[in-house]
């Protein structure tokens, strides 16, 4: 859904990523070497930021980077243990909002919450705005991947005035 | 503006801020070489607590601890938020030993965890800061902890970013970081208090790059002028680095440092003591800092994965 209407898409699960990011960027090929966490943020950012800018990026989830965290661990298994470093990159939740951040060239804030529900970020975000050094728009939301194809993703532009 | 009401800190060192603070000035750091702690793991010097500890335990203790210098009854109020800050937190689970701390003292809120990797500490306490001058809560309990594991040192290692020794911040010779473990709790208010209080915080992205630092110190330069607003660099008492002792990380901040007009001032670099203690180490250095100051303005910064940069400025008169 874009803005209340929903868009219309062939794939499902990550492949439903890539097709979105073909359509909607297609020029980032750094997209490719991201975990489905940030594909997903880094799609919704997309879609959302077309003629939009924002100085700050604040997202929160209930599971951190675990589907990640679990590919990492694959790496590490008794009797096979070969780290990789391209996926234990990716095993930091706010990960994707650095991503977000260089496509978007946004140097303000980035934060990144767990929380129990997408109702607790509300108050840290209005806080944040009332804050003196506050930014004039926030690219807000709920990022959240709990496997290849189970993940939700829900941002908001807020502006403090 | 908020007030630092108590504080602790658990570590390799010692037990309590004062302790911890009282190794140091002894020169003792919890740096050891480890051969056999985690499975298929390359020896590596990292400052561990001799027994294995558990998560939540560690941070009740540490929250405890920092509660108990305070008139009882704030823990349990619906006036008081508690702040986890963690990368890792339980075996990766980072919610529900947020809600067990926070139900282990009969706090009636849910817990709000900061994740933004290596700056998680001092962004803990820039939300407890805004919560509390936004009136929601009355007092915020920061508590940062990370303990080590097979994973995190694994990766460490695949990235090729751990010395072999006791790491040298800001040296010609730094060959890398050392991992650690503590856990650190700081309980701020909005009531005004005599002490220590914590004036501003900014956090900013480099826009350049998940894993390395910005060449020209971007993010942490942008920090510091927002910390600065107000003050000048000739009213810094002190400059609490990251100072991890990677060749990066410490190039980056001297270059930031440097375009900040904060070059003469003296600086604490504390990882030679605690390693990186990842989600803690915002909250131990904090501490540490007000400690070896005493008095004075004093600010701290860090830097982390995902291209982050935070920090905060505190006083005390």
């Amino acid at each position: 859904m874009l803005n209340g209407q929903p868009i219309a898409v062939q794939e499902t699960g990550e492949k439903m990523l890539v097709e979105l990011y073909r359509r909607y960027a297609g020029d980032y090929p750094k997209f490719f070497k991201m975990d489905t966490l940030c594909r997903l943020g880094f799609v919704a950012a997309e879609l959302l930021l077309k003629g939009e800018s924002v100085d700050a990026v604040v997202m929160a989830n209930r599971s951190a980077s675990i589907k990640n965290d679990t590919d990492y661990m694959a790496t590490i298994t008794d009797g096979n243990y070969y780290p990789s470093p391209a996926l234990f990159v990716y095993t930091l939740p706010n990960i994707v909002t650095g991503e977000i951040a260089i496509r978007h060239h946004i140097q303000g804030e980035t934060s990144f919450y767990i929380l129990d529900s997408y109702e607790e970020l509300e108050p840290i975000v209005k806080s944040q705005m009332a804050d003196c050094t506050s930014p004039a728009a926030i690219l807000a939301g709920w990022c959240e991947c709990n496997g290849k194809n189970e993940f939700y993703a829900k941002l908001q532009i807020i502006w403090n005035n | 503006m908020v007030y630092c009401l108590g504080h602790s800190i658990i570590s390799p060192l010692g037990e309590g801020s004062q302790a911890n603070v009282e190794a140091i000035r002894a020169g003792r750091s919890g740096l050891k070489l480890h051969t056999d702690r985690f499975l298929d793991v390359e020896p590596f010097c990292a400052s561990l607590f001799d027994e294995p500890q558990d998560f939540v335990p560690l941070c009740v203790r540490s929250a405890e601890m920092a509660l108990g210098q305070l008139p009882a009854g704030i823990g349990d109020k619906k006036e008081t938020i508690f702040i986890l800050s963690t990368t890792k937190g339980d075996n990766l689970d980072l919610l529900t030993p947020a809600n067990k701390i926070a139900r282990h003292f009969g706090n009636p809120n849910r817990p709000i965890v900061v994740s933004n990797a290596c700056t998680s500490g001092v962004c803990a306490q820039i939300t407890a800061k805004r919560l509390l001058e936004a009136g929601l809560y009355n007092y915020a309990v920061v508590v940062g902890c990370d303990i080590q594991s097979r994973f995190i040192v694994s990766g460490f290692q695949s990235f090729k970013a751990l010395s072999p020794e006791p790491c040298l911040p800001f040296s010609p010779e730094r060959r890398g970081l050392n991992l650690g473990e503590a856990a650190a709790t700081i309980v701020y208010s909005n009531q005004p208090h005599e002490g220590w209080r914590l004036e501003a915080g900014a956090i900013h992205n480099d826009a350049n790059h998940i894993s390395a630092p910005s060449r020209t110190g971007e993010g942490s330069f942008l920090c510091l002028r927002d910390v600065l607003t107000g003050v000048t660099p000739a009213d810094i008492d002190l400059l609490g680095v990251h100072g991890t002792a990677t060749l990066y990380n410490d190039a980056m901040e001297t270059i930031a440092i440097e375009r900040a007009g904060l070059q003469r001032v003296p600086i604490s670099a504390l990882k030679p003591y605690y390693g990186h203690t990842m989600g803690a180490a915002g909250v131990v250095e904090t501490i540490i800092g007000m400690l070896l100051l005493n008095k004075g303005t004093f600010i701290k910064m860090l830097s982390g994965f995902g291209g982050v940069n935070a920090a905060i400025r505190l006083k005390c008169e």
